[in-house]
């Protein structure tokens, strides 16, 4: 019963709601079928399955509120979970912080988040997949190890105060480390969709092999300040932390206006309205948008609409709880679920061909903040790491380590790519001078 | 794309992974289940899977609950519990692994289960290349153990764990903090396993972790910094928080610090924090350059966890894990060596699930082995690596190390690391014994930023307080260190150890791996250590 319609799921919120004697109740129902496969030495290693539905009910009195969950869906069991979170909140303590919930919402005609042939996908389907992966790297004599995980789900949400939700969503993650028998030389791919119609576990192994040897023999190039091409899945990830999502995290105007963020101005208040990166620089977020579909809203209702963080380098908005939103007498904004970094129209290949001498960074790991004041973050280089000279890859380097803000890195442009889905955000590739490494790593 | 996280942000849960499950009523987290019923479960499950083909099965029956307390400033911002129960079957059929998890505790459920996952095994045998060999395993019988606590968590009032939060965050306001979040995680683990081996193993695990960041902001600078708490999460009841005279060791003379050891004075360090943090925003900058470094158990401990925990992971080792942590510099070929020195001969690191207070120690690991202690580098040689049943006849050995782990009865168990640490050193030596032989260092106390590569091999550590050293003095509060350098070479710049009354144990409670990820909890124990002649770099920019 993992994906219910907008009319069974309001049916079962409706009853949730009949069931309430709070001052305030609010139901949220949500469901996920899916299923994973994972390799590793060209062999399957783990399969799993997953399917269930859950149910949360806050029930609010006054200022004190309460969340119970159940996941049977009978009269006495959705009773008896509105009867708990009742006794929860009653027990609670007054929260300072209480807004009353919303009334209704007007949300954007539903984004296409939801494709049937995802939903569809057999314990066969991730077989095939993982197995024509599996088959790739056998012939070539290289060594795979990838994860498949595909989803299907809905969220359908209703409160006493009139507002109402729903919106199914698909998803398949699929990701591949390539390496040489000998563990010199190593590639990745990764990509993702909610349509799986375009997905092909092949061919995104062919980049990861292509990669793992062509980085076999790599050269140590002293660390120091290097012009470099950042692939994609430099810049985000959906495994690990990222640049581009470090930034995106730290647009929180509570944190902004208490002073601890990159984003809060000297003597109190924030940097809304400053000009903060290179003028190249937008990003926006866009439910809608057609590449990587997305919720139209938020965990507690509000409406995800397109809103635009940096425009042409300045900061537009940021994202706000609604009890900082009212204290602060600022724009109620929900956090994104995605967002979009405006590029060109230039591939990697293209970006390369025109780049005197540069690195071509194809991967970033273990990203791990050091600096919460200027966003300075540390990680490595991974899975494919190469020189570049008179426009054309020339060798492949060691791996480095880096320190940089992106902060920093979006105020040094070259040049930025054509945007391309990853994570479930859209972003160019982009070359960028004087990124900072500070030490090499032996690691392949 | 993120259905449950906006579910859980529907919920005000906290974010953190094994947290969550059905929110129940904190009464609810005192209830056991009968050991009787269990077993009876368990037998369906079992026969079910025999019945279906499986040459092998286990079954976990597991009830995993969790308390968390969150608060900032005045205030609570939330207070969830939670409980996950249900039963993961997993099965070898046709020399090939099946899993399949339900929360419906029945004996038809659990029989279903174990069909689904022989069902699981016998298909991806078709695309299977390696056989699965398991180490033999006796049966144990009906076995029990629990964490020796003295007092379970989950019987403390939740208005009495609100105080103490709110109380420290007094603490840290009263002594000039800006702001300050603190909060308490529980945990608990019902959980009971069986297995056609012949064993029936009824364990009940405890875990806590108090913990809190004081931030101090100078609003003419628009300089910002911040102190996090001085605890470990600790494999303790509601114990770890009276604390107690004897389980205080002095930290170095000049920094007022205070190392914990089985109880932890949150009030105390709540103002230190405050403090500290407040000197921090006029600290110096740290001169980039050589140092020799004595770090801190509460630091050393991370250090240990990513450059020796996880490089002596035999899964990584052998590429289980190569598209997601990476794989290890410490091969097969170097350890079959017998003479790779992985550090100084001072260095002597022990992997064990049994030592008192710690997060790693149970009687009996997620596929039904009982724990102990063994060596991994000994007089700073690679001597052993971290293994499970299926890996132990991959390097020629005939037993498992009992270090399997599954963070919840819906995901299947796998290799995680054991509790992995240093021995302390055998000379006499206080952490100032120390120091005073130091000419031009830096100590530091804490964990903070860190960063490894994918082999282990190249690493970069910030910490929470540093001091510099001169002259074999404490010579002031710095700013803005981070050092980085190679395991190997860092381990063999190891030149001495503090002794036994130094050792403390440092925890990791969120330790993520695997695909999709799962949480573990460990601990590392050391002394207070001192490292030759390591790269520190100086982490302050400036952005426009």
């Amino acid at each position: 019963m993992a994906i219910l319609s907008k009319d069974e799921a309001q049916t079962i919120l409706k009853k949730v709601l009949g069931f309430s004697t709070a001052d305030e109740c609010e139901a949220t129902l949500t469901g996920e079928t899916g299923g994973n496969v994972r390799s590793a030495r060209n062999t399957i290693s783990t399969a799993g399955a997953v399917d269930n539905v859950s149910l949360a009910v806050e029930s609010r009195f006054g200022k004190r509120s309460g969340v119970a969950t159940c996941n049977q869906f009978d009269d006495a069991t959705l009773r008896r979970c509105v009867q708990r979170a009742e006794e929860i909140a009653k027990l609670a303590p007054e929260s300072p912080e209480y807004v009353p919930l919303l009334g209704p919402q007007q949300y954007m005609a539903s984004p296409k988040s939801f494709a049937q042939n995802t939903a569809n996908i057999t314990p066969d389907y991730r077989a095939q997949q993982t197995a024509a992966s599996m088959q790739l790297c056998d012939t070539k004599k290289l060594d795979s190890a990838g994860f498949l995980e595909d989803s299907a789900g809905f969220i359908a949400k209703r409160n006493n105060k009139g507002l109402e939700a729903y919106q199914q969503v698909t998803s398949l993650s699929y990701s591949v480390t390539v390496r040489t028998k000998e563990g010199t030389g190593s590639g990745y791919a990764t990509a993702d969709y909610n349509d799986i119609s375009k997905f092909d576990a092949a061919r995104l192994t062919q980049i990861a092999a292509d990669k793992a040897t062509g980085s076999v023999g790599a050269k140590a190039l002293e660390p120091g300040k290097y012009t470099v091409i950042l692939e994609p899945a430099a810049l985000v990830a959906n495994t690990d932390a990222s640049l581009l999502g470090a930034l995106m995290n730290a647009f929180d105007a509570r944190n902004a206006d208490e002073g601890r963020s990159f984003l809060s101005k000297k003597g109190g208040g924030n940097r809304k309205g400053e000009k903060m990166f290179d003028e190249r620089i937008t990003i926006y977020s866009d439910p809608s948008n057609a590449e990587i579909p997305d919720l139209a809203f938020s965990g507690d209702g509000r409406p995800q609409k397109k809103m635009t963080w940096i425009e042409k380098g300045v900061v537009k908005n940021m994202y706000t709880s609604r009890f900082w939103a009212q204290k602060a007498g600022i724009p109620d904004i929900p956090r994104p679920g995605s967002w979009i970094m405006e590029g060109g129209t230039q591939t990697t290949a293209d970006l390369i061909k025109g780049t005197q001498k540069g690195i071509l960074v194809t991967r970033l790991w273990y990203i791990r903040p050091v600096d919460p004041q200027t966003l300075l973050f540390t990680g490595l280089t991974r899975d494919g790491t190469f020189y570049i000279e008179n426009g054309k890859i020339k060798h492949p380097v060691k791996n480095f380590r880096f320190n940089e803000s992106p902060v920093i890195m979006l105020n040094n442009i070259e040049a930025i790519g054509k945007p391309v889905r990853l994570a479930g955000n859209l972003v160019p590739p982009l070359k960028v001078r004087d990124f900072t490494f500070t030490s090499l790593s032996d690691a392949v | 794309m993120g259905l449950t996280g906006l579910a859980a942000g529907a919920m005000f849960l906290p974010s953190f992974p094994g947290f969550g499950g059905t929110l129940v009523d904190p009464e609810r987290l005192l209830e056991q289940v009968d050991p009787a019923v269990k077993k009876r479960l368990a037998d369906a499950a079992l026969n079910a899977a025999k019945s279906a083909g499986a040459s092998y099965a286990d079954v976990r029956i597991g009830r995993y609950l969790n308390q968390s307390v969150f608060t900032r400033e005045k205030q609570v911002q939330n207070i969830a519990s939670g409980e996950s129960y249900g039963a993961g079957v997993r099965v070898i059929a046709n020399g090939t692994w099946g899993f399949a998890a339900t929360n419906t505790v029945t004996e038809a459920g659990l029989a279903k289960a174990a069909q689904l996952a022989v069902q699981i095994a016998k298909a991806n045998s078709k695309v299977q290349k390696e056989q699965v060999q398991l180490a033999p395993q006796k049966g144990y019988g009906q076995v029990t153990w629990k964490t020796p606590i003295m007092q379970n968590a989950f019987e403390v009032p939740i208005a009495q764990k609100v105080e103490l939060l709110l109380a420290a965050n007094a603490k840290a306001i009263e002594n000039g903090a800006s702001f300050v979040n603190s909060s308490l995680f529980q945990i608990n683990e019902q959980k009971y396993f069986a297995s056609t081996d012949g064993s029936y193993i009824d364990q009940d695990i405890h875990r806590i972790w108090p913990n809190f960041t004081v931030s101090v902001v100078d609003r003419t600078t628009g300089k910002f910094r911040s102190r996090d708490g001085l605890s470990s999460p600790m494999g303790m009841g509601y114990e770890y928080l009276t604390p107690k005279a004897q389980d205080q060791v002095a930290g170095p003379a000049g920094t007022g610090l205070v190392g914990y050891k089985g109880s932890y004075d949150i009030l105390a360090d709540a103002a230190l924090a405050a403090k500290q943090a407040k000197e921090k925003i006029t600290a110096k900058s740290v001169v980039p350059g050589k140092y020799d470094l004595v770090l801190d158990p509460n630091h050393l401990g991370l250090t240990i966890h990513e450059s020796i925990g996880h490089a002596t992971e035999l899964d990584r080792v052998l590429g289980y894990e190569a598209n997601y942590a990476g794989t290890s510099f410490a091969t097969l070929d170097k350890w079959k060596t017998k003479n790779f020195q992985y550090g100084s001969k001072l260095v002597n690191i022990v992997a064990d699930k049994t030592q008192p207070g710690s997060l790693g120690a149970v009687g009996y690991d997620d596929e039904g082995v009982k724990t102990g202690q063994w060596d991994l580098i000994r007089n700073g040689v690679l001597v052993d690596y971290q293994k499970i049943r299926d890996q132990a006849g991959i390097v020629g050995q005939d037993h498992s190390d009992g270090c399997c782990y599954a963070q919840s009865w819906q995901d299947v168990q796998f290799q995680r690391m054991a509790n992995v640490s240093l021995e302390p050193g055998t000379t006499k030596m206080s952490v100032d014994d120390m120091i005073k032989n130091v000419d031009k260092g830096i100590y530091i106390a804490g964990r903070g930023s860190y960063s490894i590569d994918q082999q282990r091999y190249n690493f970069q550590f910030g910490g929470t307080v540093f001091y510099a050293i001169e002259k074999g003095k404490i010579a002031g509060m710095v700013e803005d260190v981070a050092y980085q350098a190679n395991t190997q070479e860092f381990w063999n710049s190891c030149a001495a150890i503090c002794d036994r009354s130094d050792y403390r144990l440092f925890g990791s409670f969120f330790d993520g791996k695997g695909q999709p990820s799962q949480v573990s909890a460990v601990s590392h124990g050391s002394a207070t250590t001192r490292f030759n002649g390591v790269n520190v770099i100086n982490t302050a920019r400036k952005i426009g």
